[in-house]
């Protein structure tokens, strides 16, 4: 966007700068998509979505509950004579009920083998609002924060921002340790920190991993806990995903390690939501549980910038509290989960692409290097721009999760019906085959046996190089009903 | 160990507005479990006519199911966290707020931005406006909540313009340029001035005159305006409500560059008494503004259940409009309750025509005009009298003695009971005090509340000129 050299001086350089992110190519993909999506009878050769870490596989649970309870809704017969109480309601600490459901909502997630205090709840506006709250906390403006590389690309956006903390790439490389982060390499970035006078605050981990779909073992987190620990600075665990593992190994949480060890509790701090544990991102449900208690009041008053709609935390602490529901839903949520990857990820090695073995979150790591021009970045977006346009599905690379090895693609399963599963796995399988194709001998190369491809240099001269455009943060634009009001 | 916001106490939470609640916490009236307990004064919430929302909803059970033609809406909602926001939903937003505003002006959906309540929106524009260490001119008194929406996490400062009784705390031109210089003697560059209108706490709408000295003010100075206009719904008597959008277009400012300076935040949490909702917006005539607040919403969006509900209640037209009538007929008739009550007991309130309280004169019960005074006499209140009503200085008033009382979140029953309460705590004060002194004092006493009186009354004269 242009800045007209008043703007610039008229505003802030927050407002003008572009530490929002969205510049970034990671969101062409969804403007790609924006303007042409995927619908199975009115648009079937439209760009198939793929980008979008949501979990839609168990919504009916969730509905059916509703219908069957209208007594959870202020808007039923059932349940407005609460209307009046809770549309008033704006005490910051939230509705009782739904810190108390919360609470052992979380408990829940973790098997049981944790309880968690219903005063340390401290509600944000999504994960999202929880994580830049956070940072608010414990850093100030030019303190930094260690982060996993890969991560999540909106850290930059949230984590950044407004606060002004730094965020230092700690890599995770795939060959020796299948992207799982070593006290080595911590070690590594925070001396670098130190000597370059930069304050390093503390680490921030995302645990189910987004992007990479795996969960911390046992000896990685405590070597984590060991880590801050020793070096005095704070431990924020995203744990945004707990409840999206499908398979061995179970989650294990940080709260879990900190009971068995030695440490000082209040260096730990777990971010949570609802959105996709639940599918529910509409609904902006952030959560702060922090064990340090001045975090928890400095949060609390923080969190009066956004805070949950008690109409939202009325209905939930209604549905959260219903034990034999979460029972079942936790249950059903996962093993929906655990078919819908093994049909992906089969689906996938039919045609010979490997994904890095996973047990939790709405997405694949995707192993794409043998398709590779060469190991570059630039192949990579070339590669990105050829699945988008022509294969037409919008997967999100590597290297706008911080990779630094090209070629891994994030790609989401979770966010559409079985058909459309299909559809997208067709295409794939057509995009490889024509690929096979088009082959020529080739010698010397680092080709996996199984997989042979190069492409005919028109598929890659096709590659539109789109100009970079902003594209918004999550797009539902296309809901029928949704739009219907627009001007 | 933690960030310097975090251990700073600039959340504003130690002053006595909070503490004022903290005591009601601990020791609440209840009609029946707890009657001689402290009795809530100091929320300015409207609690009077939500009982016409909630037969709304009890008659449209469509909204129920979140079925639309049949259609489950379901699935779409929980999904929906575009910070666009719901299209539907900011298409009634301006509808509603161009009523309030008589139709005088029109708003463009697309210019709005949504945010997590008022709260929100406030301190999203100030990191949209400025840098950590420059300032906005804010005039006094002013809602205690600003000093941590606008200032803790972004660092800006604020820097009062003094408004006094003399004019009845209007802001006047040598005010603005006062508080302009005294930003310049603190080395702090100005960026905006922010009014709330109609005001917190005083609960009158600005002039056409003041808004025209702000707008001049903020022209000259080629700076922001800010106007907080979330009670303006609340209007309940004449005169009526100028937004500040009507007055710069009646200075001929729309198509200028200067309208790209005016920014409004609004909220349902007064006017619909949906505080709980946490609904808030900014509407701003500047892109990059709404670029930039668009993407922090992401920090603090609506919850999209939240956003249908209220779009299906806005779309009634016919019952919005209702609702503006009768809400504004019952606040009416509850601010006159406070006022008479208070005049029953001697004690006078600012002339008012909006809001969910009143700026009560209380200057003749200190026991000298000092803010130690004001805090004695507010904890005798509190705590002896057994209301909580908010402080003058905790809005940063540069006069002792005057206090903020609410009006519009408790039963008719419950206001009557504290102003009876009210009327004994004077007449107790005036007894002790004929007791101490002799009879000519309880005279002179009694003469300098005929002599307020009549100045309120040659206020309320004056006003009436401002139509």
């Amino acid at each position: 966007m242009e800045f007209t050299n008043m703007n610039r001086q008229l505003l802030s350089k927050i407002a003008t700068n572009d530490q929002h992110g969205e510049n970034s190519p990671y969101f062409d993909g969804w403007k790609a998509y924006d303007k042409d999506p995927f619908h199975p009878t009115q648009n079937p050769n439209g760009v198939i979505q793929m980008g979008l870490a949501e979990n839609q596989l168990s919504f009916d649970l969730i509905e059916g509950w509703i219908k069957k309870n209208p007594i959870a809704s202020i808007c039923t017969s059932e349940g407005v004579n609460k209307f009046m109480d809770i549309a008033i309601f704006q005490d910051y600490h939230g509705l009782p009920e739904f810190r108390n459901a919360i609470a052992k909502f979380m408990g829940r997630v973790r098997g049981g083998r944790v309880t968690y205090d219903p005063d340390r709840i401290v509600m944000s506006g999504g994960a999202t609002g929880a994580n830049e709250l956070v940072m608010f906390c414990l850093a100030d403006p030019g303190d930094a924060f260690l982060v996993p590389s890969p991560y999540y690309p909106a850290f930059a956006r949230d984590l950044r921002w407004r606060t002004g903390v730094q965020l230092l790439p700690v890599i995770c490389e795939s060959s020796k340790y299948n992207f799982q982060i070593t006290k080595a390499a911590l070690e590594e970035e925070y001396e670098k920190a130190r000597e370059a006078n930069i304050n390093v605050k503390g680490l921030i981990i995302t645990n189910p991993s987004n992007p990479l779909g795996t969960t911390l073992d046992r000896d990685a987190l405590k070597s984590l806990v060991s880590f801050v620990n020793e070096k005095k600075i704070h431990l924020v665990c995203d744990e945004i995903y707990a409840a999206t593992v499908f398979s061995q190994p179970n989650f294990i949480s940080i709260s879990e390690i900190i009971e068995e060890m030695e440490c000082d509790r209040n260096l730990f701090h777990i971010v949570y939501s609802l959105s996709k544990d639940m599918g529910l991102p509409g609904f902006r449900v952030g959560i702060v549980y922090s064990y340090n208690d001045d975090v928890v009041n400095c949060g609390r008053k923080m969190s009066s910038f956004g805070l949950v709609s008690t109409q939202t935390q009325h209905l939930l602490a209604a549905m959260l509290s219903d034990e034999e529901f979460v029972g079942r839903f936790l249950a059903e949520s996962s093993k929906r989960l655990a078919n819908r990857h093994q049909i992906f990820t089969k689906g996938l090695e039919q045609v010979g692409i490997s994904c890095l073995k996973s047990n939790a979150g709405l997405f694949v790591w995707m192993d794409l290097r043998p398709l590779l021009k060469e190991a570059t970045f630039e192949a990579e977006m070339v590669l990105w721009r050829v699945i988008i346009n022509n294969v037409k599905l919008n997967v999100s690379p590597g290297s706008s999760f911080h990779c630094v090895e090209p070629g891994w693609f994030r790609v989401c399963f979770a966010n559409m019906d079985d058909m459309t599963v299909d559809v997208a796995l067709q295409r794939i399988r057509k995009f490889v085959r024509q690929g096979k194709e088009g082959e020529a001998p080739v010698k010397n190369k680092p080709w996996r046996k199984n997989l042979r491809l190069s492409f005919s240099s028109r598929i890659y001269d096709e590659a539109i190089m789109s100009p970079h455009m902003m594209s918004p943060h999550s797009p539902i634009p296309h809901s029928p009903v949704l739009v219907r009001a627009r001007t | 160990m933690l960030s310097r916001k975090a251990i700073c106490d600039s959340h504003g939470q130690d002053s006595s507005y909070f503490n004022g609640w903290q005591e009601y916490e601990n020791n609440p009236y209840d009609e029946v479990r707890n009657p001689t307990g402290i009795i809530q004064m100091g929320l300015a919430e409207n609690q009077l006519s939500l009982d016409l929302v909630e037969s709304w909803l009890a008659s449209n059970p469509d909204v129920v199911g979140f079925k639309k033609n049949e259609r489950s809406m379901f699935r779409e909602l929980v999904l929906f966290q575009d910070y666009r926001g719901l299209p539907a939903f900011k298409n009634e937003l301006v509808e509603f707020m161009a009523e309030i505003r008589g139709n005088k002006v029109k708003f463009d959906p697309n210019k709005l931005v949504l945010t997590a309540g008022s709260t929100s929106a406030n301190e999203t524009l100030m990191f949209c406006l400025a840098e950590p260490g420059e300032a906005f001119l804010l005039p006094t008194p002013y809602y205690p909540g600003f000093d941590r929406d606008l200032k803790w996490r972004t660092g800006v400062e604020i820097v009062p313009i003094h408004c006094s009784s003399w004019n009845h705390f209007k802001v006047t031109e040598s005010a603005l340029e006062e508080a302009y210089e005294q930003a310049q003697k603190l080395d702090l560059k100005v960026k905006g001035v922010l009014i709330t209108n109609p005001s917190n706490p005083l609960g009158t709408t600005m002039s056409r005159e003041e808004l025209n000295h702000v707008i001049s003010f903020a022209v000259d100075k080629e700076i922001h305006i800010v106007s907080d206009e979330i009670y303006s719904g609340t209007v309940f008597d004449s005169p009526s409500f100028i937004s500040i959008t009507e007055a710069a277009k009646n200075r001929n400012l729309e198509n200028t560059d200067f309208w790209k300076h005016i920014h409004i935040v609004y909220s349902l949490s007064k006017d619909l008494g949906v505080p709980g909702f946490r609904v808030g917006m900014i509407y701003s005539n500047n892109e990059t503004v709404i670029a930039a607040a668009t993407k922090m919403s992401s920090f603090g969006l609506i919850s999209s259940q939240t956003q249908y509900l209220l779009s299906n209640i806005l779309a009634d037209r016919k019952f919005t409009r209702n609702y503006m009538m009768e809400n504004q007929k019952r606040l009416k008739k509850r601010q006159e309750m406070l006022v008479s009550g208070l005049e029953n007991a001697g004690v006078w309130c600012l002339q008012s025509n909006a809001g969910l309280f009143c700026w009560v004169d209380m200057r003749e019960l200190l026991e000298s005009d000092t803010f130690e005074a004001e805090m004695e006499l507010w904890k005798k209140i509190l705590c002896e009298v057994g209301l909580n009503i908010s402080p003058g200085s905790s809005f940063h008033c540069t006069e002792p003695g005057w206090f903020r009382v609410c009006f519009a979140n408790m039963s008719k029953e419950t206001l009557k009971l504290s102003m009876q309460r009210i009327k004994d705590f004077v007449d107790s004060i005036d007894q002790s005090k004929d007791n101490r002194n002799n009879l000519q004092f309880s005279v002179s006493n009694s003469r300098r509340r005929s002599l307020t009186k009549w100045v309120f009354q040659l206020s309320f004269f004056d006003r009436e000129k401002d139509r």
